[in-house]
């Protein structure tokens, strides 16, 4: 952390050449903050401006904070993002449309299954196959998504927590958000980054066993979740940290194009999978979860209570897929659908022997399919589209366009953290210093997903 | 909403089908060349003539370049024809959408704001004249009948083909009263690439517009700091454009070399 005073010159070591830097530059380096209010002196009274991040624990990811205080309280708050840009939107006019979701869903990490998906249903409206996909696809996609807006609300809040120095809810929050993540490397072999969803389906249909695991990890966690509502619903330090900071309300909400928890903490039930139902949520009994106090702990207790909701979702998705056992996971078009399927072999994983010996030793035009399609893929007519979905932070919406070609022509993911990032200033100007860390936590912003 | 969509689709149809009678009847009067298509799906139906967005051409069977086509195909040439134009009815509440804003422009001397109307896979899109852009954008929010009030965000497309209007931005509106999403484009040509800026009407749309002056040089007039949002400050060019390339470096393993993604083979 570096302070800047505006008094007289001093050399800045750490300014590039030919950088200006105004006013006397000090750099923190910890247990020296004695040192620097005596050199401060006389000019302790004016304005100083903090530089946080981009490498701050507390600042959730590589974001800066560009905050100017008087005192303890914050008159101006910027964010500066891009530390983790990636170049993902661009590489991925570059590659085929199957390959797309192992672009997208490394965007924001900690809720991939949503990026993919996102991505995936926009591809399916261009190929206009959106009612062609199998009912066991549609499902696992469900429960998949349900289990991945546990993990992340799960790290919502313990990061948050941690942030806050609530270290016991950081680390009972990341024990349960292995549970999940055992879950997910059970199911598609990866624990993130998991290109699952395709274009038409899945990738692989439910490993033997893992409906037992599925209903394990149900009955654990009604044991574990009011475990954090003991933790902290209640604790006086915990409310107070929380409540009344990262005031946001509706009208602030729809300015800003907020969305998501934050925008349910104003007590409007928007979301996307009651409102504009997707993947067949219209089939799911669960309830969306409102809070009227449009501040942080509002928001601590929405993702809490939809944690509860999300695992009802997962046991109807449970009993729905105990019904569908050998059913399709992928679209029944051969031109879309990917021609291999991944199987157990004595080496472990591979692609599915009987599939290698179909291609290389009985059909060739089974060979020049699985080729064709593998390297060459799939054309999707030209044309845009954008089926936006409730992801844990918000609508995230991937605007697809194609020209007709094996690759998107444009792939445009608006990721809810970016946008809602933008309240930072509106939510901490006017507060104490400490307060900025907790709005911006409550805001759950994903480096990943907002620089992408 | 799912069993909205599927009426859409189904009230889509017959716009589709209006134009293909249309098409029909021009082409057909002409040479006589013109066949009814076999199978008259949308996709094997030539866009109407006069009207179609064409925004590209592809070379040969693969789009393979540099290498030689050994596949006879290479001097196949097909045209890269976006969906045109659709003609009333729109379908569903497409229609009172287009209404309220047509009756709200024709009340001004901006009739001509709406350049043309495309339904395609049940999503509404509409290209608007780009200097009456913060006009039509002030309406769709404020109307009581359209009342978009949620604004997903901006994105750029570059088009460098689509002469005269190369760059689009992408504006996709939510109007959380009547539960229904519209699409609102414009276009700047690359020699003058200036786009209003929305944020006086969407604050939501700051960075985005940043975002979008970052990654395709579109300039959005009015914006209150119009500055690099994602690459540094000092970086030249503008990443997304279709004209900036990928980069990359060749990765040598064992004595073998693989070439950087955008000089690989490409089939599109």
């Amino acid at each position: 952390m570096s302070t800047e005073t505006s008094t007289a010159n001093q050399q800045d070591l750490y300014a590039a050449p030919g950088e200006t830097s105004q006013g006397r530059v000090f750099t923190v380096t910890g247990q020296d903050w004695d040192s620097i209010t005596q050199s401060i002196g006389d000019a302790a009274e004016e304005r100083v401006v903090v530089n946080m991040g981009p490498q701050h624990p507390s600042t959730h990811g590589v974001l800066r904070l560009i905050l100017e205080l008087e005192g303890e309280t914050v008159t101006e708050a910027r964010c500066g993002i891009g530390y983790l840009h990636t170049g993902i939107e661009k590489n991925m006019e570059y590659r085929s449309w199957v390959q797309g979701t192992t672009f997208c869903t490394r965007m924001d990490y900690l809720s991939p299954f949503y990026n993919e998906a996102t991505y995936v249903l926009g591809v399916e409206r261009l190929l206009d196959i959106e009612d062609d996909i199998p009912e066991k696809a549609q499902v696992m996609r469900v429960l998949l998504m349900e289990l991945n807006r546990i993990s992340s609300h799960l790290v919502a809040i313990a990061t948050g927590g941690m942030e806050i120095g609530a270290l016991t809810v950081m680390t009972i929050g990341f024990r349960e958000r292995e549970l999940v993540l055992d879950l997910f490397e059970l199911i598609t072999g990866l624990r993130m980054n998991h290109a699952f969803f395709r274009p038409g389906g899945v990738a692989q249909d439910l490993p033997p066993g893992a409906l037992d695991e599925i209903r394990d990890f149900i009955a654990l966690m009604k044991k574990r979740l009011p475990e954090y509502a003991a933790l902290c619903n209640a604790n006086p330090i915990f409310k107070g940290r929380l409540e009344g900071v990262g005031h946001l309300d509706l009208a602030g909400c729809m300015a800003l194009g907020m969305t998501g928890p934050v925008l349910r903490s104003t007590g409007y039930a928007w979301d996307l999978r009651k409102t504009q139902p997707y993947s067949g949520y219209e089939d799911y009994d669960f309830e969306v979860q409102t809070w009227d106090t449009c501040d942080s702990y509002g928001r601590f207790r929405i993702r809490l209570n939809e944690m509860w909701e999300s695992l009802k979702i997962v046991g109807q998705c449970a009993d729905r897929l105990a019904g569908l056992e050998g059913a399709p996971v992928m679209v029944s078009d051969k031109k879309i659908a990917w021609p291999s399927q991944l199987a157990i072999g004595s080496d472990g994983m591979g692609n599915s022997l009987d599939h290698i010996r179909h291609i290389m030793g009985e059909s060739m035009e089974a060979l020049i399919h699985h080729f064709k399609l593998v390297t060459e893929g799939f054309r999707v007519p030209a044309g845009q589209a954008y089926v936006p979905i409730e992801s844990p932070r918000g609508e995230l919406g991937a605007h697809v366009v194609s020209d007709g070609g094996t690759r998107p022509f444009r792939a445009h993911f608006r990721d809810p953290s970016f946008t809602n990032l933008q309240a930072t200033s509106v939510m901490s100007e006017g507060g104490m210093v400490a307060d900025v860390i907790v709005a911006i936590a409550s805001i759950d912003p994903v480096m990943g997903g907002v620089d992408r | 909403m799912s069993d909205d969509k599927t009426d859409q689709n189904k009230a889509a149809r017959p716009a589709e089908e209006s134009n293909l009678e249309k098409a029909k009847q021009e082409t057909g009067t002409g040479s006589g060349v013109a066949e009814p298509a076999p199978e008259q799906s949308p996709e094997n139906v030539p866009a109407p003539t006069g009207e179609v967005r064409a925004v590209g051409v592809r070379h040969g069977m693969f789009g393979a370049s540099g290498t030689g086509d050994t596949s006879g195909y290479g001097g196949l040439v097909s045209a890269t024809v976006f969906p045109a134009p659709s003609q009333r009815p729109y379908g569903g509440w497409f229609d009172e959408v287009a209404d309220a804003l047509e009756a709200r422009l024709s009340a001004t001397d901006l009739t001509a704001a709406i350049e043309s109307v495309v339904v395609h896979r049940g999503e509404i899109t509409f290209h608007v004249r780009r200097e009456d852009l913060p006009f039509v954008a002030q309406m769709l929010r404020d109307d009581e009948a359209l009342r978009f009030e949620f604004c997903s965000g901006v994105s750029g497309v570059h088009y460098p083909e689509d002469t005269g209007r190369e760059l689009h931005a992408v504006y996709h509106l939510t109007s959380m009263t009547h539960n229904r999403r519209i699409r609102v484009e414009v276009t700047a040509p690359d020699s003058d690439p200036h786009v209003p800026s929305l944020v006086s009407i969407y604050p939501t749309l700051d960075w985005h517009e940043r975002e979008t002056y970052d990654m395709f040089g579109l300039i959005f007039d009015g914006h209150p700091a119009l500055t690099r949002v994602l690459m540094p400050d000092d970086w030249p060019g503008h990443p997304q454009r279709k004209d900036y390339p990928l980069g990359g470096i060749p990765v040598e393993y064992k004595g073998g070399s693989i070439p950087p993604p955008d000089q690989r083979r490409s089939y599109s």
